[in-house]
């Protein structure tokens, strides 16, 4: 019985962390349909900055978190401007993958030579370390912090896309943009906004997360396939989908785990594939024409 | 400097000699394969920084020779890329030893080429016990899984600890650790619980850590490749309350290797290893070999034992050259290493005869803060370890 709620408790604290650092993947492919293979490499700088904010600067932890996010959403706005408003909309879904996937490499290669192959570590404040009980089950702090932390941004993004006049912008710009732009919304703000909504979700997930994903400069790599796998369950665009196929996918993973270990990845691979083939688009439809 | 000068007449003399042969002073190649970019760059890195700093510290030149590395990057193991990439080094290079490999399946899989062309093939890292029987031109100065286990169990069982879990990354050198801890542990009165593979590219230990917990066992025994997944365990052991438990952690030095300590911080303070080497190794040669590194490198946050077993390796290429005076023939050069003896920034080592691989003093440290920085410090030390695993193969 312990072992089951257990198992339960570690599921949820893995999906937590893979759905922070996925939603933002999710909005950007459900809203603005850019597939943005660079996510995971905007989670890694998110976490880079955050590492060195805190250990070259001798920042708090939660300042460098702040400040990882929006300096992350600031050296990626360019980006914005100058690549990812050419390849906007799903016309040209190879235009996407090539460009998206050549800047994770390049950011990769930066990071690699300006910080070195070594593992990054983002020292956590005397608050977060250490245990707490939760019933029967000891978890680690900064677990229960993430999860506290995950459903925080998924009560934020929704009442933000559904509930704001900014959410309300957004999804008439995105079903029909020539007519949300002939009734005077500003559309290339608009994507501007989501982008950096985007970006700065996976610099919160990359920071967040570091503990579990530990960073180095083949992290954007790494872990995309993982990201990808929880838009792909959840639904693009769909904000419950994701945060359902993230906890999904992290108590399968964890029970696998737990129960056969020499299977290694097998389950969770499984699951991706029983669940795709029962819900082709995801758990959620999204926004997604 | 009168062997220097002994060696430049001996040399000379041999250059003479040979004179009539095919050629007289040469460029002698070595053809490195290593991961120098992705993931596992930190292997490329060391070795050719140990390559380096042993060429500073000895010359570029045996007797008349110049001794040459070239480099190939292997990003990730991929047998079938380093046996095309040796092949490469082979016959377009005309490299006439082969280094590196970082993991077991890519040294494994140049065994056919090696014998093929009679070359000498010197491992610098990958620790399956297994490889050395693949070819006899193989020779390796890193360690076995076999040969850090065999003692530690050992300490372990004396420690008074009954009862162990062992959690392995799930491939050839973990399969060897648990087998030798397994072996190793039981014949010493202790009780194996579990036995916990964790796939490679594991990136949640919290189900092990569930899993260990539910043993009840007193200790741990773990392995998993220097990397990025080190850091996740030790974290998951140290936040999951197996620390705070009391359950005691142990394992071969790749856990804790030096590059990866100010990342791990205080999660593995304390934790009790066993290694070939540490950079806190007290003893001349290793003070004179990490202040050349420095000199070297600016700094020696990254010597490791992978920078010493190229160091070591270096060592050996140079003295198969020597002792064929220029000529090299694989088979024979092996040959004239066997029973080789020197004095290693890890200690004193000697490569054995039968299984070509090194013997040396393994070492239980602890992880303790040195001043500021924290340190792998040796507590005890087994002195002449064998590979333990190739004489239970035979």
């Amino acid at each position: 019985m312990e072992s089951i709620f257990g198992i339960a408790v570690d599921g949820v604290a893995y999906g937590m962390i893979l759905f922070i650092i996925s939603v933002g993947l999710s909005v950007t492919l459900g809203l603005m349909r850019v597939v943005n293979l660079a996510h995971g490499a905007f989670a890694m700088v998110g976490g880079y900055v955050a590492s060195y904010a805190a250990q070259g600067a001798g920042l708090p932890y939660g300042v460098a978190l702040v400040v990882a996010v929006v300096l992350t959403v600031l050296a990626t706005l360019p980006l914005e401007r100058l690549l990812y408003r050419r390849i906007y909309g799903s016309a040209n879904e190879l235009a996407q993958v090539l460009l998206t996937i050549g800047l994770t490499f390049v950011i990769v290669a930066g990071m690699n030579y300006l910080f070195g192959p070594t593992l990054k570590r983002i020292p956590l404040p005397e608050l977060l370390t250490g245990t707490v009980e939760l019933g029967p089950k000891a978890i680690p702090t900064h677990r229960a912090f993430v999860i506290a932390a995950g459903a925080a941004t998924l009560v934020g993004l929704w009442w933000l896309l559904e509930r704001t006049d900014f959410g309300i912008r957004l999804r008439a710009a995105v079903d029909d943009p020539a007519m949300a732009a002939a009734l005077g919304i500003r559309t290339e703000r608009l994507y501007l906004a989501t982008f950096a909504l985007g970006t700065g979700l996976a610099a919160l997930g990359g920071v967040l997360g570091a503990e579990l994903l530990p960073l180095e400069p083949y992290y954007a790599i790494r872990y995309i396939v993982l990201f990808l796998a929880v838009v792909a369950v959840g639904g693009a665009g769909s904000i419950f989908g994701s945060a359902a196929a993230a906890l999904a996918l992290g108590i399968v993973d964890t029970a696998g785990k737990y129960l056969i270990p020499n299977f290694g990845e097998f389950f969770f691979y499984a699951a991706l594939i029983l669940i795709l083939f029962r819900w082709p688009h995801g758990f959620f439809k999204g926004r997604t024409a | 400097m009168t062997r220097t000068l002994r060696n430049a007449l001996l040399g000379a003399a041999f250059g003479l000699a040979l004179a009539a042969g095919p050629a007289g002073a040469a460029t002698i190649k070595v053809g490195v394969i290593a991961p120098f970019s992705g993931p596992f760059a930190m292997f490329g890195k060391t070795f050719k920084e140990g390559i380096a700093q042993y060429q500073a510290e000895h010359g570029k030149t045996v007797g008349a020779d110049t001794v040459e590395f070239v480099f190939r990057d292997l990003e990730q193991t991929n047998p079938a890329q380093a046996k095309a990439l040796a092949q490469e080094l082979i016959v377009k290079e005309r490299v006439s030893f082969l280094a590196g490999f970082a993991f077991t399946p890519d040294a494994m899989a140049v065994a056919p080429l090696i014998d093929e062309a009679n070359i000498p093939a010197v491992v610098f890292n990958a620790a399956t016990s297994a490889i050395t029987e693949k070819s006899p031109r193989f020779v390796r100065t890193s360690f076995t899984l076999w040969q850090n286990t065999v003692p530690l169990a050992e300490h372990m069982a004396k420690q008074g600890i009954k009862t162990a879990v062992t959690a392995v990354s799930d491939y050839g050198p973990g399969l060897d650790g648990e087998a030798a801890f397994k072996a190793t542990f039981e014949k010493n009165g202790g009780k194996v619980a579990d036995t916990i593979r964790m796939p490679l590219k594991s990136n949640d230990f919290a189900p092990f850590m569930q899993r260990i917990k539910d043993t009840g066992a007193e200790a741990v025994y773990a392995f998993l490749p220097a990397g990025p997944t080190t850091l996740a365990f030790a974290k998951a052991f140290a936040d999951n309350g197996l620390k705070d438990k009391g359950v005691k952690l142990f394992g071969p030095g790749d856990i804790t290797q030096e590059p990866d300590l100010p990342a791990l911080g205080d999660a593995v303070l304390g934790m009790t290893t066993s290694f070939h080497y540490s950079r806190a190794h007290d003893s001349a040669v290793n003070k004179a070999f990490l202040a050349k590194h420095k000199e070297l490198f600016g700094n020696d946050d990254n010597a490791t034992f992978t920078t010493v077993g190229a160091y070591d390796g270096t060592h050996l290429i140079y003295q198969m050259i020597r002792n064929g005076g220029g000529k090299i023939d694989g088979a024979k050069a092996v040959e004239s290493v066997k029973g080789l003896s020197w004095e290693s920034p890890r200690g004193p080592v000697t490569i054995d005869p039968n299984s070509r691989h090194i013997t040396q003093t393994i070492y239980l440290r602890t992880v303790e803060k040195v001043g500021n920085r924290l340190e792998n410090v040796e507590k005890a030390a087994f002195e002449k370890q064998p590979d333990y695993g190739y004489k239970l193969a035979k």
